[in-house]
């Protein structure tokens, strides 16, 4: 670490260096106490949703497992995200692709537009579609919140698989083409391979804008159709339930869990080729 | 070895890097864009100019009704003035706070720096709206601080701080701040750390070093921070609804109010506009001056 030594520091750069320290420590403690919160309120007995807590209890549990409304939500969500992941991954990745290895017009343009649904309120995209829709008398469906979701998840899966396709030189690819491999096998078998961490952390963060998609999806869901954060907000509309904080504690079990399971499972199978191809080569 | 001299790809005529191909590969990303963001947009720039008959139904007669509302009614100019303000608000103290934690990152000794970072990515992948309600148990009236406060004898009666401003800009600030320390972060990362020595050992103090080396060069960080969450903070919908009471409503909730309540379409789409304007403009004066890079390292970090 080149930062200066401690010891050289006056003491204004001492004091300043504990501030720095303990605003950090807040930060994190702001980051993290409501959540904490909700997790700990859900095991609450009180058939309150706030505290104090009255006793240890799974029951809201129970609860929440035979609210079928919840059961139906979630599987919605489930499939909806599941079928972004991939198709957005799909998408991302050819489109990186391309954006990185060719020089096309439009090229810049289109660089920039692919970003623009990560920055342009939900709340604009949201009634621009309702509108365009209304205008072309298509009623909603699933199929067009789905599509909704893609366009929202693509900048990421884009930035994310750019990002790696830079590091990839070009020399790999044409290598294998020139000792004759289709462009579909080189893709196979050399490009693939060498983006599978952004293909992996692009499905994720797919999977969870879509899994986690609020305001958006408040506009295009059809009718009677409800997803698993717009359940959260009717839910939350009366008062604040225990069900409610078991409901997310189940959501946050979820979503950080699959991704950090996902993300050890990659360090790990990576450290395990690395290991077996050392061992072959000796 | 020149590209075209690859024997795969002779066939049909087209050269290893054909600009055909690439439209190709980029047509279904390009034809979602321009189906579901640009010609919705365009559209709803049309229907700003339609004639509102009664709930759900209007007509194409074309008419400036929708916008001559807009900029006379002191009604819409409220929530935009109340909108634009709590988005500074929210991105100022954002940058403040948020520049603390993403120094802090940056200059530790602590090996587990990955940690840090993760832990601030973790927030991204819980929902939205989870993190948002949380916020209840925190400042409700069985929150945990009117809870305490109470149990300590500190208050008599629990503190009304829920469904305020206060709260609102609380959720957005829990919601923006890993996007800004992340912004910071990255920027700050970008810094030679020998440019820090080399002040030191010219005599500056550590405090002179801060100001004339590491502060001036974290700004681009800081301006990306601060734009993504002036433009997020100001498009919100979720914070104030759950957070806010019916005054503490931004532009997105009266957006959402005039087409899904009162079924008022042209005057949605025109409030809309409004917005993508305002934001547009403040997203476009940033690019100006700074280029997109920084945003996209931002948000790809």
């Amino acid at each position: 670490m080149s930062r200066p030594r401690r010891k050289s520091w006056s003491s204004e750069g001492r004091l300043a260096w504990a501030l720095t320290r303990i605003i950090t420590l807040l930060v994190y403690i702001f980051m993290f106490a409501p959540i904490v919160a909700t997790v700990v309120l859900s095991f609450n007995a009180s058939q309150f949703g706030g505290f104090p807590m009255t006793g240890f209890s799974l029951r809201w549990y129970e609860v929440l497992w035979q609210n079928a409304r919840v059961i139906e939500a979630f599987q919605i969500s489930l499939w909806i995200a599941l079928v972004t992941a991939v198709v957005t991954t799909l998408l991302g990745i050819v489109t990186a692709f391309a954006l990185v290895r060719f020089d096309f017009l439009g090229k810049s343009i289109l660089g920039t537009v692919v970003i623009l649904p990560a920055l342009v309120p939900e709340t604009i995209l949201g009634v621009g579609l309702l509108i365009l829709i209304k205008a072309i008398e298509t009623p909603r469906s699933l199929g067009i919140l789905v599509l909704g979701h893609i366009l929202l998840a693509l900048p990421y899966v884009v930035l994310i698989a750019q990002a790696r396709m830079v590091g990839v030189k070009r020399i790999y690819e044409e290598a294998a083409m020139s000792l004759g491999a289709s462009r579909l096998a080189t893709f196979r078998a050399i490009t693939l391979p060498l983006l599978l961490p952004a293909v992996v952390a692009g499905a994720l963060l797919a999977f969870t804008i879509s899994f986690d998609n609020t305001s958006a999806s408040l506009f295009w869901r059809p009718a009677g159709v409800e997803t698993m954060p717009t359940q959260i907000l009717s839910m939350l509309k009366t008062s604040i339930s225990p069900e409610v904080n078991a409901l997310g504690t189940v959501m946050i079990v979820m979503t950080v869990g699959i991704p950090l399971i996902g993300g050890i499972l990659v360090q790990v199978v990576s450290r395990l080729k690395k290991r077996t191809t050392r061992e072959t080569a000796k | 070895m020149t590209a075209d001299r690859l024997p795969a790809t002779a066939k049909r005529g087209w050269s290893l890097y054909d600009p055909r191909l690439a439209w190709l590969l980029v047509a279904p990303a390009a034809l979602l864009l321009i189906c579901f963001m640009i010609l919705p947009i365009v559209v709803m720039g049309i229907y700003t100019f339609y004639t509102f008959v009664t709930a759900g139904v209007e007509e194409a007669s074309l008419t400036v009704a929708n916008w001559h509302e807009f900029f006379t009614d002191s009604y819409y100019h409220g929530f935009l003035l109340k909108t634009l303000r709590v988005g500074m608000v929210t991105a100022l103290i954002c940058a403040v706070v948020g520049y603390f934690p993403a120094y802090f990152i940056w200059a530790t000794a602590f090996r587990q720096k990955w940690l840090l970072l993760l832990l601030l990515i973790v927030p991204f992948w819980i929902s939205f709206t989870i993190r948002t309600f949380s916020w209840i148990h925190i400042l409700g009236e069985q929150g945990l601080i009117n809870v305490w406060a109470m149990k300590l004898g500190l208050i008599e009666a629990p503190m009304q701080m829920l469904y305020t401003e206060g709260a609102v800009i609380m959720g957005l600030l829990h919601f923006l701040l890993p996007y800004m320390i992340l912004n910071i972060y990255v920027s700050l990362e970008g810094i030679d750390r020998t440019l820090v020595q080399a002040a030191r050992s010219m005599g500056c103090t550590n405090a002179q070093a801060f100001r004339e080396v590491t502060l001036p060069l974290s700004l681009p960080g800081l301006a990306a921070g601060l734009m993504l969450c002036f433009v997020l903070a100001a498009g919100s919908y979720v914070t104030p609804q759950l957070l806010g009471s019916g005054r503490d409503a931004l532009f997105g909730n009266l957006i959402y109010d005039t087409i899904m309540g009162q079924l008022n379409w042209p005057m949605g789409a025109t409030l809309s506009i409004v917005l993508f304007f305002i934001l547009g403009s403040v997203a476009a004066i940033y690019t100006r001056f700074m280029g997109m890079s920084q945003i996209v390292k931002g948000l790809g970090g």
